[in-house]
């Protein structure tokens, strides 16, 4: 097992840095560079940014002296956009209001979507059953950048029970709009994988011992058939909770979370290189990090494993 | 973007562990099993529904879906509902130009954009695993370990990045998606591969001098298509979804053109201004075309699913 | 004890109640208890450095954080702030200011000359590398451009500190509106021992020393800034708003929808809504002119863009052709004008020159346009065919899609809209790989000279690359002339004639403001205010 961790963190040193040299090329061949405007800068003023900026340097020697800037220093650079700050300060400024949401909104689509899932499984081909896949589904194909304007016109507008937008330090009233928004989507993927096998597991031969054993319902789904079953959902939430952190652009958007998402996408619009790499970096060290996390949990789950 | 990853593995290998005479029976079976579910015929019925609108949608238009009606033109909210009376059957969007129109060419991109993604992830995952699982060795190790670096690269951050790199069009978009979403069909399929590789009929060809090429695509392939119609079904949806959310970073398709993901963000971002059909026609038609898909998709997969009989 | 702290409760509530009947010490208006304020932002701050800022929103917070020269009033009139007269030599190239000697830093060091210098010697130096430097050769102080490119040291910049209180700027040439360009936070002050002391980190809220009405309280990109009233600033007694709060709502319905909810005092309508919001609120909907103007701009230059275009006659038929009253009326809807001619109508001490085709009706233009078309050997059958950038806006997109609309009905030309976000738009624009592309422009200053100056063949912002010798002789004379209007005139006329641009229309800044908010500019086209101007009411 350790052997099989070791093993894996060796091979994110490569995936990472191919993932530093695709997006730094990427980034570079795109049209425009983080000083293109409008107004154009007059190339003596151009020419004193980009010597700031090391933009003067070859391409090689930048993403050389960027590398040994993460290895030797931890330092990512400044922004190029943002002066007054370094990506390092951007990245643990957004950081952790992404994650604080991202981990409530996990929680969420995780104990919703397995009870949901669940439910339905129970009450298969039931009303419950057909009310519980129609939930899901509609939470699914629901975007959320529909689900975040109803949710500001209801909560904010219409009932004045919560502020419309801010983050106020992660206190409740903040957190919640983004939340749901977040969750619903995979909260209906999972209930939908919870469904699935849970049939396939109450359908199996020790459920059917333990049934005629004559224990009751809940005791049998708790006991004997929620672990089996759970195991395909665990596979999926390494993936999710990674989709989660990227996809919070449109909560960070409608919600002025001020969070990580809205950082990338304004990065990559603004050619703000720094801070591009910075968290492209940090979301692929989070997938790499997640997947192998989901392996462990699978094999702790499912002593079958072994790696 | 929520990837419904449902265990595609276990599928192929059920699928995998079905031997060639049986195989016909099976698609028989399966057309029968697929009858029989309810859900996934309505789907179908669905999609035809739908894929009817977007192909002829327009010809049922009083007006172009570019056309602009001038005496409506940003006036939508008092003067731009739906009404059978100046042809605007699903109203106007804010410049006055006809959304019946607008969201059958929307639907139609949109379904494009989902076809052809998932045409493509599927033939390039296709090939890929099985190129892979049928040649082996140190190709195999090295095709498999590349698809392991791709699979840690954040999925969104890079069709982000190439969607600025490279301008927008519609051709870079179907390309973009589907080229970053063949990786898991890669995987699957190579794994199906291996157990098809072990197999008599594989073998005789092999010993008959058949070209490695020749194999993969005329023996092998044809052996996956059970796996890989599933998981395109589900796929398309997806592709759909990520239009919208492309769409709605304002990195879609250009105007005049629409798309469904478009109308609905722009549907949305109006949602207080008292044009609710801006959002409530393309809204339905896109639930409706994504619920379809995956009545189909969760269908086809339990109908191919020898397990349950 | 506990007694002592209910007395002093009590009290403290006499005093507020005290201060809740205070009235405006200049218009008398009963104040409300509540004078905070906050405002929206579409993006979060850049940079507060006033060095380094570039954006309109880095420089509203800049100006309640630190203080230039000279203020604006409601109209755009100068106001005495860190200056409080200047002289200006015979030869109108020597300029002398007395400084406030009561003006200090917020950590009690008295704002002298030499802040003065160093702050102007900051911006150009190349250290900086402030994306405004330029601004400071706008100025034509003297050595400014050597000093950006490197070639003399920043302290051979114009200007110097003649004692304490006493500024002395050397510019090239006269600039009759050299005074109005003070205002501009490139030309603030610099603390230098502050900055010194904390390097890159001088901005932060802990770190920040500035001379303004207010301090910095609280940044946090992406979400809000925070400042608060300044007991160190010389007007402090005036200065009635505290705190001020400026959040980052990046999507515009969202923000109307917290302004709604009370969570904003002022916040941006969004294009098409105006009239249904001051028919709804028209104590708070308000549309003011703003120093901007809108236009398709077509690229003349050499072997590049469409040939077509370089034919006069098809430039004007797609002008008279492009009916402005409907992107005025129909797709903003915010109180905009319709745009016959390049400089903003509002500006200052600026008459629109009558065009002609300004005066028809459009049919008459449409007649006229369809005409000069066939005449350039465009038909129906050999329809002129040209594709229109514009970066990615809503409103951008709307007026891109009627134009194509209103000429492929009245001229059955076949144009493509391309839509590309911004960096790539600009680019484009700059490369010269374009044929017609969206465009505006802000004034830098409140003086038409902004406008015309673009469209000169010196101009680094000329992107039509349009090209007449008797119009830039007409701006470089207008910078000597004590009356330059007949020659900005002419230069529109010029415009007008050879139509290198379609001028479309004239910015307004259209705002929900709560009622109860006063004190922000009314006439000011620059849309520059002063959050120590504004206070609120008593309802």
């Amino acid at each position: 097992m350790l052997s099989f961790i070791f093993k894996r963190l060796l091979v994110a040193i490569p995936t990472l840095l191919i993932l530093i040299m695709l997006s730094f090329l990427l980034m570079h061949a795109a049209p425009g560079g983080p000083f293109t405007q409008d107004r154009a800068i007059p190339p003596e003023i151009l020419a004193n940014l980009n010597a700031k900026y090391g933009l003067d340097q070859p391409l090689w020697r930048q993403m050389i002296t960027y590398v040994w800037g993460i290895v030797a220093h931890f330092d990512f650079g400044p922004s190029f956009i943002y002066k007054d700050r370094t990506v390092n300060e951007i990245i643990a400024q957004g950081f952790p209001v992404t994650l604080t949401y991202g981990a409530y909104a996990f929680a969420l689509a995780v104990v919703a979507g397995v009870s949901l899932g669940v439910m339905a499984a129970i009450f298969h081909n039931t009303w419950a059953d057909y009310l519980a896949v129609g939930i899901s589904i509609g939470a699914q194909v629901l975007p959320n950048f529909v689900m975040a304007p109803i949710l500001v016109v209801v909560f904010t507008l219409w009932l004045g029970w919560l502020p419309g937008g801010g983050w106020e330090g992660g206190k409740w009233p903040y957190v919640i709009m983004p939340m749901i928004a977040l969750a619903t989507a995979y909260m209906a993927s999972i209930a939908r994988i919870t469904r699935s096998s849970m049939l396939e597991v109450l359908t199996s031969n020790h459920i059917r011992t333990a049934r005629a054993k004559g224990l009751p319902t809940w005791k049998v789904i708790t006991r004997h058939a929620l672990k089996p079953a759970l195991i395909p959902v665990i596979s999926y939430l390494g993936p999710a909770f990674v989709a989660m952190i990227t996809g919070s652009v449109v909560v960070d958007m409608y919600f002025s979370t001020g969070g990580i998402g809205k950082a990338f996408v304004d990065a990559a619009l603004n050619r703000d290189y720094a801070v591009m790499m910075g968290v492209t970096l940090l979301v692929g060290f989070l997938t790499i990090v997640f997947n192998l996390l989901v392996d462990v949990l699978y094999a702790w789950i499912d002593p079958k494993i072994r790696y | 973007m929520a990837l419904t990853i449902v265990d595609y593995q276990a599928l192929a290998t059920r699928l995998a562990t079905l031997d060639e005479v049986k195989g016909r029976s099976l698609w028989a079976d399966a057309r029968v099993r697929f009858m029989r579910n309810k859900a996934a015929v309505v789907g179908v019925c669905l999609l035809i529904f739908v894929t009817l609108y977007a192909l002829f949608g327009e010809y049922l238009a009083a007006w172009a879906y570019e056309d602009i009606d001038w005496g409506i033109m940003g006036k939508a909210a008092d003067m731009g509902q739906p009404s059978l009376a100046n042809g605007h059957y699903f109203g106007v969007d804010d410049l006055g130009r006809d959304l019946f129109a607008r969201a059958a060419q929307g639907t139609r991109i949109s379904l494009i954009v989902g076809l052809i993604g998932a045409l493509i992830s599927v033939v390039v995952g296709t090939l890929y695993g099985a190129i892979a699982g049928y040649v082996g060795g140190r190709t195999d190790l090295i095709m498999m370990r590349i698809v392991d670096i791709l699979l840690a690269i954040p999925f969104m951050f890079v069709v982000i990045l190439l969607l600025v790199m490279f301008g927008r069009s519609l051709s870079m978009l179907f390309l973009g998606i589907g080229l970053l979403s063949w990786l898991s069909m890669a995987r699957i399929v190579r794994g199906q591969t291996l157990t098809l590789k072990g197999r008599e009929f594989i073998e005789a060809a092999r010993a008959t001098g058949v070209p490695t090429f020749i194999i993969i695509t005329r023996h092998i392939v044809p052996n996956l298509l059970g796996i890989v119609a599933v998981y395109a079904t589900l796929l398309i949806p997806e592709m759909i979804l990520l239009e919208s959310f492309i769409s709605f970073l304002g990195l879609g398709v250009q105007e005049p053109l629409t798309s469904l993901g478009r109308l609905i963000s722009e549907g949305a971002s109006t949602i207080n201004y008292g044009t609710l059909w801006q959002l409530a026609f393309p809204l339905f038609f896109f639930i409706v075309t994504m619920f379809a898909f995956f009545f189909v998709g969760d269908g086809l997969r339990d109908a191919l699913d020898p397990k349950d009989r | 004890m506990k007694k002592h702290l209910l007395l002093s409760t009590i009290l403290g509530f006499a005093l507020t109640g005290a201060a809740l009947a205070e009235k405006h010490p200049v218009t008398g208006e009963e104040l409300a208890a509540n004078q905070a304020y906050s405002y929206w932002m579409l993006d979060a701050i850049k940079s507060i450095d006033p060095h380094i800022l570039a954006s309109v929103e880095d420089s509203d917070v800049a100006r309640s954080l630190f203080e230039g020269l000279y203020d604006e009033d409601g109209d755009g009139n100068l106001v005495p702030a860190g200056a409080l007269e200047n002289t200006v030599s015979e030869d109108l190239t020597t300029y002398t200011f007395k400084l406030r000697p009561e003006a200090k830093w917020s950590n009690g060091d008295p704002v002298v000359a030499q802040d003065y210098v160093d702050g102007w010697q900051r911006l150009v130096d190349p250290a900086t590398a402030s994306e405004y430097a330029w601004y400071m050769e706008l100025m034509q102080v003297v050595n400014a451009a050597e000093v950006i490119a490197g070639t003399k040291p920043p302290a051979e910049l114009g200007v110097k500190a003649i004692d304490a209180n006493t500024l002395e700027v050397k510019i090239l040439a006269p600039l009759p509106y050299f005074t109005k360009m003070l205002t501009h936070p490139s030309t603030f002050p610099s603390n230098k021992a502050n900055e010194a002391k904390f390097g890159a980190d001088w901005t932060k809220p802990e770190n920040l020393v500035g001379n303004g009405p207010y301090l910095l309280k609280e940044h946090i990109p992406g979400e809000k800034v925070v400042m608060e009233k300044s007991p160190t600033y010389w007007d402090a007694a005036s200065v009635i708003m505290s705190p001020i709060t400026a959040l980052t709502i990046n999507d515009e319905n969202a923000a109307l929808v917290r302004f709604q909810a009370g969570e904003l005092d002022r916040t941006t309508v969004p294009a098409g809504q105006f009239p249904r919001l001051s028919a709804e609120f028209p104590d708070e909907a308000k549309s003011t002119p703003y120093s901007c103007s809108y236009t398709y701009i077509m690229n003349l230059g050499e072997g590049v863009g469409n040939p077509a275009l370089k034919d006069v006659r098809v430039r004007k038929a797609l002008s008279y052709a492009l009916d402005r009253d409907i992107v005025v009326n129909n797709i903003l809807q915010g109180g905009q004008r319709p745009a016959y001619n390049w400089t903003h109508w509002a500006l200052n001490g600026f008459t629109v020159p009558v065009i002609d085709y300004s005066t028809w009706t459009q049919a008459e233009r449409d007649t006229k346009a369809a005409e000069l078309l066939a005449e350039a050997g465009f038909t129906a059958e050999n329809p002129l065919k040209l594709t229109i950038n514009y970066n990615t806006s809503e409103a951008h997109q709307k007026i891109a899609v009627a134009v194509q609309q209103m000429w492929k009905q009245k001229l059955a030309v076949e144009l493509t809209p391309q839509n590309f976000e911004w960096k790539v738009h600009t680019d484009k624009m700059k490369a010269g790989d374009f044929e017609m592309a969206r465009y505006a422009w802000c004034g830098d200053y409140n003086e038409a000279s902004t406008y015309l100056d673009l469209f000169t063949q010196y101009s680094g912002q000329n992107d039509a690359k349009f090209a007449n010798d008797a119009y830039d002789a007409l701006l470089k004379e207008a910078k000597t002339l004590a009356d330059p209007s007949p020659n900005y005139t002419k230069a529109e006329e010029i415009l007008a004639a050879e139509m290198p641009m379609i001028p479309i229309y004239h910015y307004a800044k259209v705002d929900m403001i709560k009622s109860d908010i006063k004190g922000l500019p009314e006439n000011n086209v620059q849309q520059t205010w002063y959050a120590k101007d504004l206070y609120r009411i008593q309802k």
